[in-house]
């Protein structure tokens, strides 16, 4: 019982395909895993965006949205039509192609990440050998249509918003690709399957999750970090920042373009914490061996809506930073550090079992921490800010 | 077979319109369409490692680049005049006898090249054994080149800020 | 026509094109894209002799082209400093106008 409720998506794509004739099989599970993946994560983006107002507003002490449906979970719905029957308005000067063409190539590109994510157990659109530089080659295709929404509106504030996202997108993107290095180097594969299988062990009843060893830890903080940068969230959320460039690069969008470029970042936002979760966070095992029982998929979709939940709280506790103290920190603090976990996972590979490895790695990796914070805190660059009133 | 055409039409459109375009940025995003059309005839060459590198390193890093060049430099507005340089006719001249010396050659030698073969499996796992094995000096030259590329560039570039303090 | 022959006329086709637009383009950051899309060809070439040749297996082609990307981003990454560089001290990309030696 508890077996098929783990694979009834596999099964049911299987007796979906088994009604139709042979040689359209192939391309008809394609399509298949391409309208639910769509579907499934326009769906969490409606739910994430109504749990990001109803939160923000319970954490700015108001209600949030409270009018549609009951106690306003019909939000979502409301927006979507709005957008849809919205006038599109296009700036008279815009470059009209380039202008078109950006939000498409966002959604796009966006949701091809997801071929290579395994959200349950056999559950993996494309079981890619080389699913991480897949993965990264889409999310890096991303800046380019940030790049031409910027360019195309011809308006100052969008493409200041472009110049920043794009700078910051490939300044994090670095430590993002290191951390995630540290994962490929303990299992010695780029296949996401199999970063997943091997986590799904358990010794004790605990699971192999690579968020339990000290390097782990370490890269799945930084990558966190990356990833809420690269997502152009709060507190990194300077190219889109309302009060200083009104939205960014897509200000002079309007209509079902706009929401296409909130979709693209919510679904973006969806698809990297399902990254980290794969990554660090055991994919979709269970995190105790005993709750084995749940379906795979559950626990997948269960740990992604988590780490959204962690993405709306640091957006209501932390302030925006400033452009140099982002750039700063990313060079600065972030990438050294994921340099060093390089190392600390290297020597963890030769010190071999027991106990020893835990001690040096934890002690080489917590000195440098505590050392670069101290630095770091005290130097002008990205210390703590100072405020002057006005006389 | 008719996927290679479709590609090899797609990459030649981009990289023809890269070189014609009036506009600057419109040639680096017509190139960068001929850059991911290469990546897919790599894929289709059973090369999934190359492609997707490809990928990642031209459209995620160089059009970047390319692309911050531009409007670093403000030549982003279409220019007034000419934009083909003066020399124009020589230089197309050259091009063409170049490629057809190549095409030449590549049609002289058809019945000499092989026809089609297995697909050769190639792992992940076996890239990174010969990186690491049998092409390990070549991998350190290159993080070197890198290294200095990047110090180089840097240099490069900052050089005139920091003469104006 | 064996399947090898069609990627190298692919091939050479984007080599003269991009060679084309080395020569011809006035601007330099486009010289920088032709001289790109050179080195893309011989990527494709490499990779096509790769699939094609007689030892898939030693993997060469496959490597000269991983490294020739390599090589190539630092190349994009040197010029484009350079014409950065030569932008703040001529205020132009026209390579026309660029024909002094002394800065």
């Amino acid at each position: 019982m508890a077996n098929t409720l783990d694979q009834i998506f596999v099964l049911l794509q299987h007796w979906i395909l088994s009604l139709l004739p042979v040689w359209l099989q192939p391309l008809a599970g394609a399509l298949l895993s391409v309208i639910a993946i769509i579907v499934v994560f326009a769906a969490l983006f409606a739910i994430s965006v109504l749990l990001e107002r109803k939160g923000l507003g319970r954490m700015q002490n108001r209600i949030g949205p409270n009018r549609v449906g009951p106690l306003g979970i019909l939000q979502p719905v409301a927006d979507g039509i709005k957008a849809l029957i919205k006038e599109d308005v296009v700036p008279y000067n815009a470059d009209h192609v380039v202008h078109f063409l950006a939000p498409i190539l966002l959604v796009v590109v966006v949701f091809m990440g997801y071929a290579v994510l395994p959200m349950g157990r056999n559950m993996t659109f494309v079981p890619m050998d080389a699913g991480l530089l897949f993965y990264f080659a889409m999310g890096a295709s991303a800046e380019l249509s940030v790049f031409m929404a910027g360019w195309s509106s011809r308006n100052k504030y969008s493409l200041l918003g472009a110049m920043r996202a794009i700078a910051q997108m490939i300044s994090y993107e670095v430590p993002l690709l290191m951390s995630s290095v540290v994962v490929v180097m303990m299992t010695g594969s780029l296949s996401l399957d199999k970063i997943v299988a091997v986590q799904n062990q358990y010794t004790w009843g605990l699971p192999h999750w690579f968020i339990f060893t000290p390097m782990g830890l370490a890269a799945f903080l930084m990558f966190a970090i990356a990833a809420m940068a690269e997502t152009n969230r709060s507190p990194f959320d300077l190219p889109e920042s309302e009060s200083e460039l009104i939205a960014g690069y897509f200000t002079e969008y309007s209509g079902f373009k706009f929401a296409e470029f909130f979709l693209g970042e919510y679904v973006a936002m969806l698809s990297i914490s399902g990254l980290g979760t794969t990554l660090f966070l055991g994919g979709w095992s269970a995190p105790l061996e005993v709750l084995s029982f749940v379906p795979s998929w559950l626990w997948f979709f269960g740990k992604i809506m988590l780490s959204i939940c962690v993405y709306i709280w640091l957006r209501g506790t932390f302030p925006r930073l400033r452009q140099d103290q982002l750039m700063n920190f990313a060079w600065k603090f972030v990438l050294p550090m994921t340099l060093l976990n390089l190392i600390v996972a290297g020597l963890w590979r030769f010190l071999g079992e027991g106990w020893l490895r835990w001690v040096v790695c934890s002690a080489i990796l917590l000195a440098a921490y505590i050392i670069g914070g101290r630095t770091g805190m005290k130097s002008e660059h990205f210390g703590p800010r100072s405020y002057r009133y006005a006389e | 077979m008719i996927v290679f055409w479709i590609l090899a039409v797609v990459t030649v459109a981009g990289a023809l319109s890269a070189m014609l375009l009036r506009n600057v940025v419109h040639c680096a995003l017509a190139l960068t369409v001929a850059f991911a059309g290469l990546a897919l005839e790599f894929l289709r060459l059973d090369a999934q490692f190359v492609g997707f590198a490809q990928i990642l390193v031209y459209v995620g890093a160089v059009a970047i680049l390319v692309v911050f060049a531009i409007l670093l430099t403000r030549s982003s507005e279409t220019p007034q005049t000419g934009v083909f340089s003066r020399t124009w006719l020589a230089g197309l001249v050259v091009a063409a006898a170049v490629f057809s010396v190549l095409a030449w050659a590549v049609l002289q030698s058809g019945a000499a090249l092989p026809h089609e073969s297995a697909a050769p499996q190639v792992t992940v796992a076996e890239v990174g054994n010969a990186l690491m094995s049998r092409y390990v000096l070549p991998l350190e030259i290159v993080a070197v080149l890198l290294t200095a590329a990047m110090i180089g560039a840097v240099i490069v570039a900052m050089h005139e800020k920091k003469e104006a303090k | 026509m064996s399947p090898l022959s069609g990627y190298l006329l692919l091939a050479a086709l984007i080599f003269a094109i991009g060679l084309a637009g080395a020569l011809t383009r006035r601007n330099a950051i486009l010289v920088l894209i032709g001289i790109e899309l050179m080195l893309n060809a011989a990527n494709l070439n490499l990779i096509a002799f790769w699939r094609y040749g007689p030892h898939p297996e030693a993997l060469t082609g496959f490597m000269f082209a991983l490294f020739s990307i390599a090589v190539a981003a630092a190349e994009a990454a040197v010029g484009l400093g350079l014409v950065i560089s030569i932008y703040r001290h001529l205020h132009t990309t026209d390579l026309d106008e660029i024909s002094r030696m002394k800065g």
